[in-house]
């Protein structure tokens, strides 16, 4: 195996340092994307807590089984992740490209399952200001949820998308043998933000797919 | 030559208590303001640079020990402080905030860039209030548009005005004379003539007030009018054939809801009722009540709300 | 100190410093150095000061007379709006932190530049992206929601350019999210040898504090102007009540941000304070470990105060009450800060260059902005106070009065190690005390025009409240001056200005012990720090 260069940064006295550095960095990044969620998610509480009749109707009318899917789909693309950071502390390069490039395939899978479930929401009429119809009590309101749906799992999406290109950049660099086990930042930190964007689907699929189905 | 204002009227039985409390501040941050400069400026003179004050500090730990103790002071202290004050001023936005069963109520409707008032003998007036003197007053508000807040200086009251929900102030004046009324919520082009003035009057004159506008249906009348008109009365009255709450003796009643909730039958009640009637639906009944979203204004609901109050009325107190 | 050695004669010579590395576009704008960064902050933020600044002006102007005669009543409101747009997210909020933040931070930790310069560069675009979308919607029409965007006004009613504006901020956000978390992992990760926590100096401290509600809190304000945002264009919401939505929640949203970022911008001036006042009385700030508690008290308290902007917005008096207790408690550590200050000054041996009136200014400022505060704080008496002139007479203090007091200060004192040259003395001492006396002049009348009932953002008001309004004014064209002579004078001073040595205060600190202006990489040998703050010795005259 080729020795890959700990590419020190000259702000730094040492790689220890940037290691230590590079890490805290990514965690205080992922604090604001908890708190940038957290508003989306307490937009939704407290409006389903004002109208729970209607945003359990609505509920019932997203698509679990594509939903269970995705994060079946997400899950799996967590554990691929964290392989291949196992991979770069070993070393392992060939390894390391092949899981971070499942990874990527996996979460491509996730957005195409998400664009399917898109269309088949607007084919039923269910995206709001394209189309909405609801025939039944409180239709404004059921229109609400749908808002708050496509927006939080839209964002959650373009947070994917932006994934996918990270872990595209880390897999060519690993590919051109850029990380060795004394340095292999990059992916470590890429990888706690992939847990992240999957930690987040965890709350967002309960909270938007399965409250209201008992 | 006019002179220069510095203090506004004192034209309510809330003034004294707000200006009080003012007052009160006024004094201790004066004393703590002119202290801190006072010491600033001694300081600065007695330890300037060059100048043979005696800058030695006798024993070091004595000295932290005495720094300390000095420290822990000036944290409790004003923390003391602080809670009485708070504890003061709480009490005072409590009577503020706090209805009095007699209140007389005056309905009042804000709207982009003006405000509508309605009594209950149903007279109306815009940009001015024309309210007795001595007799505690409620002022039940709501907007047609954006938020407002009504605010009369004066009386030391002021609260905003919201669309979608009903919000209240109360007070009773105590001096004949004309206030300002001012709109303190910036609410677009206008704001700043949303302005009018509220008309204080001994009993005599405002019962000539009164009766000068008495040629028209009282709130309850018109509400009740309303009421027929939309076919309320189609479920809600005596000879109903569909399942329907009776409405005599409902307002102000705790009223048990089918999700298991207890609300009170308040202003906010009635309103969200005829707009969004699957919100509260009352237990033992079905939700089968249509909204009447868009086909109500919010001078209608209030009339409807005042008739619903005529058919009898149990008044509390209520804090928001 | 045996830090890195540089001859005193050293700065007299034209030596290799930052500043010296290259003049083109190039090495400016695709700098990584992050005193160079600083200085990219530095000029941006001036010309946006200039705008605000001059939107001031103007308000001031047409408050002269009881009815707007400089301008329509629907510029007037697009006016104040821009003013406090671009004061608080395009001024303020990036004032210190950006500037001296961003120069000094390593500076005085002994590093040679922050944990992520690349991370920093895209701040300083970010920050300018911001602002040009914010200056396009003020070219194409303006916005006239206020700075505070309440809905449903914003999401529903207004035909101003709320999207334009709340796509500006929004980016900006983003730069401060990007600076916070940069200056979190460089105090934490990047100290010098012997440098612990609590022999860092306060500014740190207040860096640090400040960094911390940047990265927590500028998300919540991102994702708040989105969801206004996205109701103004689609027309389904959770804010206008006629969409089923609940305007409080925006108020609680927004000021959830609004409140802890008050704190980011006075935490800052609290420490260039800290910096000042200890040199220029020879002696360590008292208190040095409360006064760092209480920085992190008020960022940490400064979270939980929200809804006493909200006392008499419909939210219930129970919340209020909760709200009213909660911020009297974060008015403690403030007012411990304040004491120590004072404290600091006994038995020192005090001299008065034009930094120390900056920071005494701040101090006095400070103070009455903050009793103010209780005023507010109180339950009862806010009924009478919100939404009129005493509350803008209150946060202008802290503002203004504070933070640009101390900002002015910070700059004058830095300047000789940010530029290697002295300002003319003179002219900086009659600017300090310039701006105090117009300051209080311009918005002590607003405390008094606030009790008696003149509500904010009016442009056009009852006859008998003119005499205080012309006060107001007449203050500010004397403000005017005051902030228009640095700009003059520091230009000048360099080309013209005296050589700087290395430490022209005499002021403890490792940013002093380096050359002025400083080499790129700050230090020759990294510094080993073997004593306390501020150890200052009395006997030492201050200039050199």
């Amino acid at each position: 195996m080729a020795n890959a260069v700990t590419s020190l940064a000259p702000q730094f006295d040492d790689a220890e340092q940037q290691r230590t550095a590079s890490n805290l960095g990514i965690w205080i990044f992922l604090a604001t994307e908890i708190l940038f969620f957290g508003v989306l998610f307490a937009a939704y509480t407290i409006t389903r807590v004002r109208f729970p009749e209607a945003f359990a109707a609505a509920s019932r009318l997203t698509n679990l089984p594509l939903a269970a899917v995705n994060t079946a789909v997400l899950v799996t693309s967590s554990l691929t992740m964290a392989l291949g950071v196992h991979a770069a502390r070993r070393g392992a390069r060939r390894a390391l490209v092949g899981w971070l490039g499942l990874t990527v395939a996996l979460a491509c899978a996730f957005l195409a399952i998400k664009a399917v479930e898109y269309r088949l929401d607007y084919l039923e009429h269910l995206v709001p200001a394209l189309d909405f119809r609801f025939a039944g009590p409180q239709a404004d309101q059921v229109e609400l949820f749908f808002y708050m749906y496509f927006f939080i799992t839209g964002v959650h999406a373009l947070h994917v998308l932006i994934g996918i290109g990270c872990i595209t950049t880390i897999a060519v660099m690993a590919s051109r043998n850029a990380f060795s086990p004394a340095y292999f930042t990059p992916v470590d930190v890429t990888g706690l933000y992939w847990h992240l964007v999957d930690v987040i689907w965890l709350f967002v699929f309960p909270i938007l797919y399965l409250i209201s189905r008992s | 030559m006019d002179s220069v204002p510095f203090f506004p009227d004192r034209a309510s039985t809330m003034a004294g208590q707000v200006d009080n409390l003012y007052f009160a501040w006024l004094v201790l941050s004066g004393v703590v303001a002119l202290a801190v400069a006072v010491l600033i400026v001694w300081f600065a003179i007695r330890y300037r640079q060059g100048s043979a004050a005696d800058r030695s500090l006798a024993d070091a730990a004595e000295h932290e020990k005495k720094m300390h103790r000095i420290e822990i002071v000036w944290t409790v202290v004003p923390i003391a402080l602080f809670l009485a004050m708070f504890v003061w001023s709480a009490e005072v936005y409590y009577q503020n905030v706090t209805v009095p069963k007699d209140a007389m109520p005056i309905y009042v409707v804000a709207k982009q860039w003006m405000w509508h008032a309605e009594h209950r003998g149903g007279e109306r007036e815009i940009n001015e209030l024309h309210v007795p003197v001595d007799r505690p007053v409620e002022l039940v508000m709501t907007s047609q548009d954006v938020i407002h807040s009504l605010s009369i200086p004066d009386f030391r009251v002021k609260q905003d005005v919201l669309p979608g929900r009903y919000t209240t102030l109360w007070f009773t004046a105590n001096r004949p004379g004309e206030y300002h009324l001012f709109c303190t919520q910036y609410c677009g082009a206008s704001h700043s003539h949303m302005v009018g003035r509220v008309v204080v009057m001994e009993p005599a004159a405002f019962e000539g007030w009164l009766s000068a506008h008495a040629n028209v249906p009282t709130m309850a009348a018109r509400g009740e009018q309303r009421y027929r008109e939309l076919g309320c009365n189609g479920c809600h009255g005596a000879q109903a054939t569909v399942r329907a709450p009776r409405l005599e003796g409902l307002f102000g009643r705790p009223v048990q809801l089918r999700d298991g909730r207890s609300v009170l039958a308040d202003e906010r009640f009635i309103r969200d009722a005829v707009l969004l009637p699957s919100q509260d639906v009352p237990a033992g009944y079905e939700l089968s009540m249509p909204s009447f979203r868009g086909q109500i204004g919010e001078e209608e609901l209030l009339e409807i709300v005042e008739y619903v109050k005529s058919l009898g009325n149990a008044t509390q107190e209520r804090v928001p | 100190m045996n830090s890195a050695v540089i001859a005193s004669h050293e700065s007299y010579a034209s030596h290799e410093s930052y500043l010296s590395g290259g003049w083109n576009w190039r090495s400016w704008l695709m700098t990584l150095d992050h005193k160079r960064i600083g200085i990219l902050y530095t000029l941006t933020i001036t010309l946006l000061f200039g705008i605000g600044g001059a939107a001031a002006a103007m308000i001031r102007l047409d408050l002269l007379t009881p009815h707007s005669q400089l301008v329509s009543v629907e510029t007037y409101n697009k006016l104040f709006s821009i003013h406090g747009v671009i004061m608080v997210w395009f001024f303020l909020i990036p004032s210190i932190p950006a500037t001296l933040g961003n120069f000094l931070v390593p500076m005085m930790i002994g590093a040679r530049d922050l944990a992520f310069p690349r991370l920093n560069l895209a701040s300083w675009y970010l920050f300018v992206g911001g602002g040009l979308f914010t200056i396009y919607a003020l070219l194409a029409g303006g916005v006239d929601t206020g700075w505070t965007f309440y809905a449903p006004y914003s999401t529903t009613f207004s035909s101003s350019h709320v999207f334009a504006v709340a796509t500006g901020v929004f980016i900006a956000g983003f730069s401060s999210i990007l600076t916070g978390l940069n200056f979190i992992v460089t105090i934490h990760e990047m100290r010098a040898p012997g440098m612990t926590w609590f022999r860092l100096p306060l500014f740190i401290w207040a860096m640090y504090a400040t960094s911390l509600i940047l990265v927590l809190a500028t998300p919540v304000l991102a994702m708040t102007l989105m969801l206004m945002a996205i109701e103004r264009s689609f027309g389904i919401g959770v804010f206008d009540p006629a969409l089923g939505g609940d305007p409080l929640l925006f108020q609680h949203l927004f000021w959830f941000y609004s409140h802890p970022a008050v704190y980011i911008m006075v935490v800052p001036a609290m420490g260039v304070a800290s910096e000042i006042i200890s040199c220029f009385c020879r002696n360590p700030i008292f208190g040095y470990r409360f006064m760092a508690y209480a920085i992190l008290a008020i960022a940490a308290f400064g979270f939980l105060v929200w809804g006493h902007h909200m006392f008499v917005s419909g939210q219930s008096a129970y919340a209020g009450t909760v709200f009213s207790l909660l911020t009297f408690l974060v008015s403690v550590p403030s007012a411990i800060k304040v004491f120590n200050w004072t404290a600091t000054l006994y038995k020192g041996q005090v001299s008065f260059p034009a930094p120390m009136l900056y920071a005494l200014g701040f101090i006095g400022l400070f103070t009455i902005g903050g009793l103010t505060g209780l005023f507010l704080a109180s339950l009862g008496l806010d009924v009478q106070l919100h939404d009129t002139y005493f509350v803008v007479a209150h946060f202008h203090y802290i503002m203004v009065g504070g933070s640009v007091m101390a900002f002015f200060g910070g700059i004058h004192f830095w300047w000789p190690k940010i530029t290697g040259r002295m300002y003319p003395e003179g002219w900086a001492r009659f600017s300090a005390i310039l701006t105090f006396v117009g300051f209080n002049l311009t918005f002590f009348p607003q405390f008094i025009l606030g009790y008696l009932g003149m509500p904010r953002r009016y442009p056009e008001y009852p006859p008998e409240f003119q005499v205080w309004n012309v006060f107001s004014s007449a203050g500010a064209s004397l403000l005017a001056f005051g902030y228009v002579l640095p700009l003059i004078y520091l230009l000048w001073s360099l080309r013209y200005g005296e050589r700087a040595p290395a430490n022209p205060w005499n002021a403890k600190g490792l940013e002093w012990e380096t050359a002025s202006p400083p080499p790129s990489e700050n230090f020759h040998t990294t510094p080993v720090v073997t004593e306390e703050a501020y150890a200052y010795v009395r006997a030492e005259s201050p200039h050199g």
